[in-house]
């Protein structure tokens, strides 16, 4: 906005996580709930993911095997992103005992890393000068659904989906599933990304897990998510692990992305979500041309 | 400098400032938010986004506390956003919703500011323990007071003030709030009562310094051609400019601050103000402490440097004076509700540069004014110029 505006040619962007030195992630979550109606339940993050899970389960019709698929497959991805710290060839065997919050497991949730990222803004005539492989913002937007769990919805991710839209108008996108060629997409927990391709009109309602299944979201599918891995792959970075999304696409948009690069690209989306317990979320829609 | 497009502010409201609101932080949000829609008869549904300002986490004791606040300040299902500067985040607000409009992304933001300071027990003052560097500085126990001290002792040091120049400030402020109705500690004091008050750290007396307070403040901003259609009158925020100087405040210049003079030229260049001293009819700087006035106003480059306690002794400061400096009261009057007390200071623009500030108007209608707050690490300037 500051450079739209006309106020400057060139602003970088810096986000980073130092989650390390937090003790103890769960009495920070609980200070983000309401004081007076919910923080006296004594939920915690995991648990409102399960109920979110759950709930979305059930709506959509997925199942929990459906979730270990997108992990399975993220941390397949990342095997080939130098950067993720978490990545691994397995195949789920059993459900195991590592059930946190019913449906949610210890495998659905993104692990949480240190880490910093930053990105160089530039206007039209700044950007050419600077370098001739750019990639353009064709759009961008984000929005906020109810702060209390009480009165937002579950079964879908109404944020991200009114974000999408805002940035679709933009970038002048009528037609996701065409359109845009692969996306990058918050996974904090695994559930989420299934959620935020729906909102990102990639799959239909509902459909997501039909889709993966056929593996059109691999990296070597038609529409690969998350090709660099995700958070679950690269370790989740707080706040700053939208900026990564952002980066991941700028590197596939340049033909920068190594192992992981998806051949021919030319425009993808990123999807980033404030997580637990907000329902804040925001898009932006990149392209090489 | 070419923007997108003029951005006005339209509609402004605010709640009182009190000392210990009965209200939540979201009523308080809430109530700041309607009076500014009814202002200008608009109605949440015509926002197209909205910019919300508000200080520590801390006070309130919700992390996050912005996807706290978001319903209250009628952001539910809209894009939305937080900005968070510390004490400059005031300024920052309008500065930060003036970028939705002068892009071209939305016609309409609502900009809220809110705080509620009184939550945090015993006292707020506990909420800036941990702002400072935890291997530098923290182990010296630094609290806001002390390094306000050290700063006041350097600029009247540096310029041989008597505490007595200073102290008018406190006095002509809280007078000045008297005509404003929500101001918290509006008093007639006279110069003898803020230097008989306790001293807090020398030379900082209990009465040098703004109160803690609970409030919020809200403005409207619109595109030209919506603002025109909106209102006869719109004030239009013609610059915006901010600064930052270096974190440790050992490194900085204590008598002087840079980083308001930059965030200052940064606005006037915008604006097309090229003599500050003669086009600005009247200022809102930041009044925390009675000397930051001062200090501000040299920043603001309104005066010479050191120039500033001898015009507010000459009375030029004053509401009747040449260059009405906090015609509203300023944080000393008013009350500091940290980011809600900036954006006080926009409205106070807005309701002067409409005429429309009753009592407290300033004379000889004024058609350009400065509002400036200042804040993080005390070392970030916000200034907006705003003209009728």
């Amino acid at each position: 906005m500051q450079i739209l505006a006309g106020l400057f040619d060139i602003v970088a962007v810096e986000a980073h996580s130092k989650v390390s030195d937090i003790v103890d992630m769960s009495p920070v979550y609980d200070l983000a709930l309401d004081p007076i109606y919910t923080r006296p339940l004594g939920l915690n993050a995991n648990f409102i993911a399960g109920l979110e899970m759950n709930r979305y389960l059930y709506a959509s019709g997925a199942t929990s095997q459906d979730c270990k698929r997108v992990v399975e497959k993220n941390r397949k991805n990342a095997l080939s992103n130098e950067l993720a710290i978490n990545s691994a060839n397995f195949e789920f065997k059993s459900d195991g005992p590592d059930s946190i919050s019913y449906p949610l497991t210890r495998n659905d949730v993104a692990p949480l890393v240190d880490g910093a990222a930053v990105v160089v803004l530039a206007a039209e005539d700044a950007a050419k000068s600077l370098r001739e492989d750019q990639a353009w913002i064709k759009g961008a937007g984000w929005a906020s659904d109810s702060p209390t769990l009480e009165t937002r919805d579950w079964d879908k991710a109404t944020y991200a989906e009114l974000a999408s839209k805002q940035a679709y108008r933009q970038a002048k996108i009528h037609d996701p599933t065409r359109e845009i060629q692969f996306a990058e997409v918050d996974d904090t927990y695994s559930y989420k990304e299934l959620q935020h391709a729906e909102a990102l009109g990639l799959a239909g309602k509902s459909r997501a897990h039909q889709i993966l299944d056929q593996g059109v979201f691999d990296l070597g599918g038609r529409l690969p998510i998350n090709p660099s891995g995700g958070s679950i792959g690269m370790g989740h970075t707080l706040e700053m692990s939208g900026l990564v999304r952002v980066i991941e696409l700028v590197k596939q948009l340049r033909g920068d992305a190594g192992k992981h690069q998806v051949q021919g690209v030319q425009t993808g989306a990123a999807l980033a979500w404030r997580g637990v317990p907000t329902a804040s979320g925001a898009v932006v829609v990149l392209s090489n041309r | 400098m070419f923007v997108k497009k003029r951005v006005a502010v339209v509609g402004a409201g605010m709640t009182k400032f009190v000392r210990r609101a009965q209200e939540t932080g979201k009523e308080l949000a809430f109530e700041a938010a309607r009076q500014a829609l009814d202002s200008c008869n608009m109605r949440i549904q015509d926002i197209e986004s909205v910019a919300l300002g508000t200080a520590p986490d801390a006070f309130d004791g919700v992390h996050m506390k912005g996807e706290y606040l978001l319903d209250g300040a009628g952001a539910w299902r809209k894009p939305y956003s937080r900005n968070y500067v510390g004490g400059g985040t005031g300024v920052f607000s309008p500065i930060h919703g003036w970028f939705h409009v002068a892009s071209g992304l939305y016609d309409t933001c609502l900009v809220v500011a809110e705080e509620k300071m009184s939550s945090c027990l015993p006292h707020p003052q506990a909420a800036f323990l941990t702002i400072f560097d935890n291997m530098i500085e923290r182990p010296l126990s630094p609290n806001l007071i002390w390094i306000f001290a050290l700063e006041m002792q350097r600029y009247m040091h540096r310029y041989n003030i008597p505490k007595e120049q200073i102290a008018q400030v406190a006095v002509k402020n809280k007078r000045n709030a008297l005509d404003h109705p929500s101001a918290q500690i509006a008093k007639a004091v006279t110069l003898q009562d803020i230097l008989n008050s306790e001293v807090l750290a020398w030379p900082v007396q209990r009465l040098d310094i703004s109160p803690v307070s609970d409030g919020a403040c809200a403005i409207i901003l619109a595109s030209e051609d919506v603002a025109r259609r909106i209102t006869d009158s719109p004030v239009w925020i013609d610059g915006v400019g901010w600064n930052l100087d270096t974190t440790y405040w050992t490194n900085r210049d204590l008598y002087f601050p840079r980083y308001v003079a930059n965030a200052a030229r940064m606005a006037y260049g915008m604006a097309g103000i090229s003599n500050p001293r003669k086009q600005i009819d009247f200022a809102e700087p930041y009044d925390p402490f009675d000397y930051k006035e001062l200090h501000h106003m040299e920043g603001l480059l309104l005066c010479r440097k050191g120039e500033a306690p001898k015009l507010t002794m000459e009375g030029v400061t004053e509401r009747d004076g040449k260059l009405p400096i906090c015609p509203s009261g300023g944080l000393l009057g008013v009350g500091n509700p940290i980011a809600a007390a900036g954006l006080m200071k926009v409205c106070e623009l807005f309701w002067q540069l409409r005429g429309e500030a009753g009592k407290r108007q300033v004379a000889g209608d004024p058609r350009t004014a400065v509002a400036q707050a200042w804040g993080d690490l005390m070392q970030i300037g916000t200034v907006v110029v705003m003209r009728a």
